[in-house]
């Protein structure tokens, strides 16, 4: 292990690095700690240009409360929901399809297709807006929550053929050959052989998108035009606009745009760093 | 391995069946399509599509008119694209300190003192947030009559710039936002690759006396060369896809002084300066062109890669 383990230093190093750890902590996540102070501060606290101190009063539940009354924030967060949780089944279900098509057979195009997506995953949004935008008008899928939903599922689409691809390639090969001599037929070879072997894939990749997509913004302006179809990010700005200096709102929102994907975080931890590293542990 | 049968007498047509002799050849092509239908529709051909409308005067709606490379002469001349321009070569060269600085994190960390876990996972929290919640803390930040820059300087009886009004700091401060989630990420990248640092290396490293920045260096280090190059890929796309934090923090502003291409593109394509489609997907060709450098990179190792 490298550091050498600090429990082999001396006793004051130690003692250091146990008082030092949770500072440097507080430094790193100061800006989340004073948005959270802020946003359980009382208006009045603002005003008086205590920012950073000790709140005067507590007011969570109020501020919490004024930002669902006063706002469209609920809306918001459901916009959210609708766009993120149907992208990352579509993606996720056609990269598995794809992905095993790119591992498991031994065709001319296999390599070359995967770089297309590979590429693809990586080109700049703008490059794509103009003509996004176009396509989505004329269709009819401006402006619609499916619009917004098709185009994220076709980008990461990309990004998850890459993960899922490299995933079952480590699977053992002569598990699909043999089921092959068997005479069972390719798709249920992918549905009863591959599938099962493949759930951390699928549980890595399905929280990974839902994070990106739910923390978009670009394609959100982009595609959607009114007030009631937005999602939580884009919405945040908007909220951002209407609590002018009131700041405890703002606060209020913005946490609550921020928390699902670090619930997210918490609860599949494991499979969120597989995802983000992309292999580079095997490497 | 599994090659078609190729070879049939027009007489076995009828027995083993066009689909069973092809199926090898046609399964991979079925499972493909959906995958490769959406994302040819929505990604690879916008791509020729926007280089296409860069040769023509278009608001979106009525006719195109052909102006070859009209668009391209006038960028030349275009002052915001040259902000532009510069602006993204400080992001890509600042951006990169989140590789260092991650690895410095990782490093600190990499510990199993108890509830080091829970450290790693608050560590790595910025990157799980949105870069418009992000966007929106760091504006409050930077505010010089109740930011926490306002707080500093005052404590030092000095007076607080105001930082994202400032032309000449505007983008550094975007970029210092930018960078918090950024170093989070290249920290959990390096976090996974020192777990896989091999133990017996570092034993012999130290029996020849190696230590500290020398272990690190010469040991430590190239063995760490995954993760690097994931880092180092990420975190140029992120700096040249940064767009959210401009539009949050400055709209582009004051003045233009910290436009990027990409909100330079959006801004001309979609807002205040009138519906430029064509202008703007020059400009979007201009940074497709720059990070087509690192995607041929990137794809180049991964070929490399998948010959061994």
């Amino acid at each position: 292990m490298f550091p050498r383990p600090i429990e082999h230093a001396s006793p004051a190093v130690r003692t250091g690095y146990q008082v030092f750890l949770p500072i440097a902590l507080l430094v790193w996540l100061l800006p989340l700690l004073a948005i959270f102070m802020t946003s359980i501060r009382p208006a009045a606290d603002i005003n008086v240009g205590n920012v950073f101190g000790w709140p005067s009063s507590f007011q969570l539940l109020e501020n919490y409360t004024a930002v669902f009354t006063q706002s469209k924030a609920l809306t918001y967060l459901w916009n959210s929901v609708k766009i993120t949780v149907p992208t990352a089944i579509l993606a996720v279900g056609l990269s598995c399809l794809g992905g095993y098509a790119l591992s498991s057979y031994r065709f001319k195009w296999a390599v070359p297709l995967f770089f297309v997506f590979v590429a693809g995953n990586f080109v700049p949004f703008q490059i794509l807006m103009v003509p996004v935008r176009d396509f989505s008008v004329q269709t009819g899928l401006y402006d619609t929550i499916t619009g917004l939903v098709l185009f994220h599922a076709a980008f990461q689409t990309g990004f998850c053929t890459l993960f899922m691809r490299n995933f079952m390639r480590a699977l053992p090969y002569e598990l699909i050959e043999s089921a092959r001599i068997e005479g069972v037929s390719e798709f249920k070879i992918f549905w009863h052989v591959v599938l099962p072997l493949v759930r951390p894939a699928i549980a890595a990749l399905s929280v990974l998108i839902f994070t990106f997509i739910w923390n978009d913004y670009f394609w959100a302006t982009v595609l959607i035009n009114g007030d009631d179809l937005l999602p939580i990010t884009a919405g945040v700005r908007s909220l951002n606009g209407q609590f002018v200096s009131q700041w405890q709102l703002v606060s209020a929102a913005s946490l609550l745009a921020a928390m699902p994907p670090v619930v997210m975080f918490f609860a599949m931890q494991k499979h969120f760093i597989a995802g983000l590293t992309l292999g580079a542990s095997k490497g | 391995m599994s090659t078609p049968i190729t070879t049939t007498a027009p007489g076995e047509l009828q027995e083993p069946g066009w689909w069973k002799r092809n199926r090898i050849a046609l399964a991979p092509w079925l499972f493909l399509l959906p995958g490769l239908a959406l994302f040819t529709l929505y990604v690879i051909a916008p791509i020729f599509q926007s280089i296409w409308i860069s040769f023509f005067d278009w608001d979106g709606l009525g006719e195109k008119t052909w102006v070859g490379l009209g668009n391209y002469v006038e960028l030349m001349d275009d002052e915001r694209f040259y902000t532009s321009l510069k602006n993204n070569i400080i992001w890509l060269v600042l951006y990169m300190l989140a590789v260092p600085l991650g690895l410095a994190i990782a490093l600190f960390l990499n510990q199993t003192v108890p509830g080091m876990r829970l450290y790693k996972s608050l560590f790595f929290f910025p990157f799980v947030i949105s870069q418009v919640v992000v966007g929106l803390i760091f504006t409050w930040f930077y505010n010089p009559d109740f930011g926490i820059v306002g707080v500093i300087w005052e404590f030092f009886g000095a007076t607080p710039p105001a930082i994202l009004a400032d032309e000449d700091l505007v983008t550094y401060g975007i970029i210092f936002a930018g960078l918090w989630p950024q170093v989070a990420y290249c920290m959990i990248l390096y976090l996974t690759g020192l777990n896989n640092v091999s133990p017996d290396q570092i034993e012999a490293g130290r029996l020849d006396n190696a230590r500290g920045w020398k272990m690190l260096w010469y040991i430590i280090i190239p063995q760490l060369r995954p993760a690097t190059f994931i880092a180092v890929v990420v975190t140029v796309i992120g700096a040249l896809r940064s767009f959210d934090l401009i539009a949050i923090m400055t709209g582009g502003g004051p003045y233009g002084s910290s436009n990027v291409l990409a909100y330079y593109m959006y801004e001309t394509a979609l807002s205040e300066y009138g519906f430029r489609m064509g202008y703007g997907s020059a400009i979007a060709t201009v940074l497709f062109l720059i990070m087509l450098v690192y995607i041929s990179y990137f794809l180049w190792r991964m070929y490399q890669d998948e010959k061994n």
